[in-house]
């Protein structure tokens, strides 16, 4: 079995300290392709491994948290760790270091993109690489269906087709159907508390 | 006015991306290709492309690339700062009630709805992505006529190998990528040589 790693170094705040949290979140995400779930074993190795400033307990909340919160997963995860090292100074500098490569390596790659788009052999390797996502997005529906399914919960499995059937036949408002949806989460959740409650009593 | 759009439109892109990946794929496409009109969804397209060979989130990518397309490097910059806004805020709310109390519970049951919500719109995206890179025009044609077939092996290929490897899929898109361009060489020298 995996040791859980719980020793934890006192952390000292200095512009030192905040400088290696930016260096370190910085070069994480310049070495992250492909976005997503990448980078937190990334983020584990540095900074529960090497640095020692997160016990493995936290950061796995803290990857809990960062999933079931809004926005992109590397972004709720430098805020958690930043915030966690260095208060809401931290967080602000790790969410600077996590978007600083993106923001430049795209900046970049936009401005090659409309000189070399029309060059019929980058052409031909953006259409097969577009063959490429394509079958990786399949890949990723697949999973993502068999892991709703898998919890045998119908209504999950309706929730699934109807907001797909409203976004692709029916376009209907992406909004509308986050409301909806949420509102019979809150529900369920709601009647399921209600449900233990009575069995308690 | 493009400025506080680029914001605004990222920052709703932000907000209702829940759970990460690619959850934020439907949002972009909603945002700047159906309502905004910013990019076609060939565009749309190469930035999936794209953000899958550079670093960083797709949204901060995409937002990156279109605030640049329409406003330059202050439109990127403020797309950007609007898609990392919302998590900001919330989840620097978290931070300190996870310091405070250590647990987080009672989005538990929002999150049971949304998440096979999200799955289906993320299918629905991903649908139009997979029409656009088998056909012209992403539109099912009404004769097989003009229809490449090299598109349809390719893409079988690709799947099965992602499917029975699970290898990094950096490595199946620049595979895919050398073979689009080895088949138009191919091509061209049929063409030559008949």
């Amino acid at each position: 079995m995996k040791k859980i790693i719980s020793e934890v170094i006192p952390i000292k705040k200095n512009a030192g300290l905040y400088f290696k949290l930016f260096r370190s979140t910085f070069t994480l995400s310049a070495f992250t392709f492909g976005g997503g779930y990448v980078i937190v074993p990334l983020m584990q190795k540095k900074f529960v491994e090497k640095l020692k400033w997160i016990d493995e307990k936290e950061m796995l909340d803290f990857v809990a948290i960062a999933q079931s919160s809004p926005g992109p997963i590397a972004i709720n995860t430098s805020i958690l760790v930043g915030y966690k090292i260095a208060g809401i100074a931290g967080a602000l500098i790790a969410v600077f270091g996590t978007v600083l490569p993106p923001l430049i390596v795209i900046s970049i790659v936009s401005v090659l993109y409309s000189s070399f788009r029309s060059n019929p052999v980058v052409n031909a390797a953006m259409l097969g690489m577009r063959i490429g996502i394509a079958a990786v997005l399949i890949d990723v529906v697949i999973t993502m269906v068999k892991n709703i399914l898998k919890t045998k919960n119908i209504l999950s499995a309706v929730i699934m087709l109807a907001s797909f059937a409203a976004v692709c036949f029916f376009d209907v408002n992406i909004l509308i159907i986050f409301a909806v949806c949420a509102a019979i989460g809150v529900a369920v959740t709601y009647k399921h508390g209600k449900k233990r409650g009575g069995e308690a009593k | 006015m493009i400025y506080l759009q680029l914001f605004w439109s990222f920052f709703q892109v932000g907000l209702f991306s829940i759970g990460g990946g690619y959850a934020a794929l439907p949002q972009i496409q909603n945002q700047v290709v159906d309502v905004h009109h910013w990019l076609s969804i060939s565009e749309f397209a190469d930035i999936l492309t794209i953000s899958q060979m550079t670093p960083g989130p797709i949204a901060i990518n995409a937002a990156t690339f279109v605030g640049i397309k329409m406003a330059g490097i202050p439109g990127a910059v403020l797309a950007t700062f609007g898609n990392v806004f919302p998590s900001c805020v919330i989840v620097l709310i978290l931070a300190f009630l996870y310091a405070k109390y250590k647990s987080f519970k009672g989005v538990e049951g929002v999150l049971g709805g949304l998440r096979p919500a999200v799955v289906g719109m993320i299918a629905s995206a991903s649908l139009a992505v997979l029409l656009l890179a088998l056909f012209k025009d992403g539109v099912i044609p009404d004769s097989m006529a003009g229809v490449n077939l090299f598109n349809f092996a390719m893409l079988a290929v690709c799947f099965l190998i992602l499917r029975i490897f699970k290898p990094n899929p950096i490595y199946v898109m620049a595979g895919a990528g050398a073979a689009g361009v080895g088949w138009y060489f191919l091509e061209k020298l049929i063409t030559v040589a008949g």
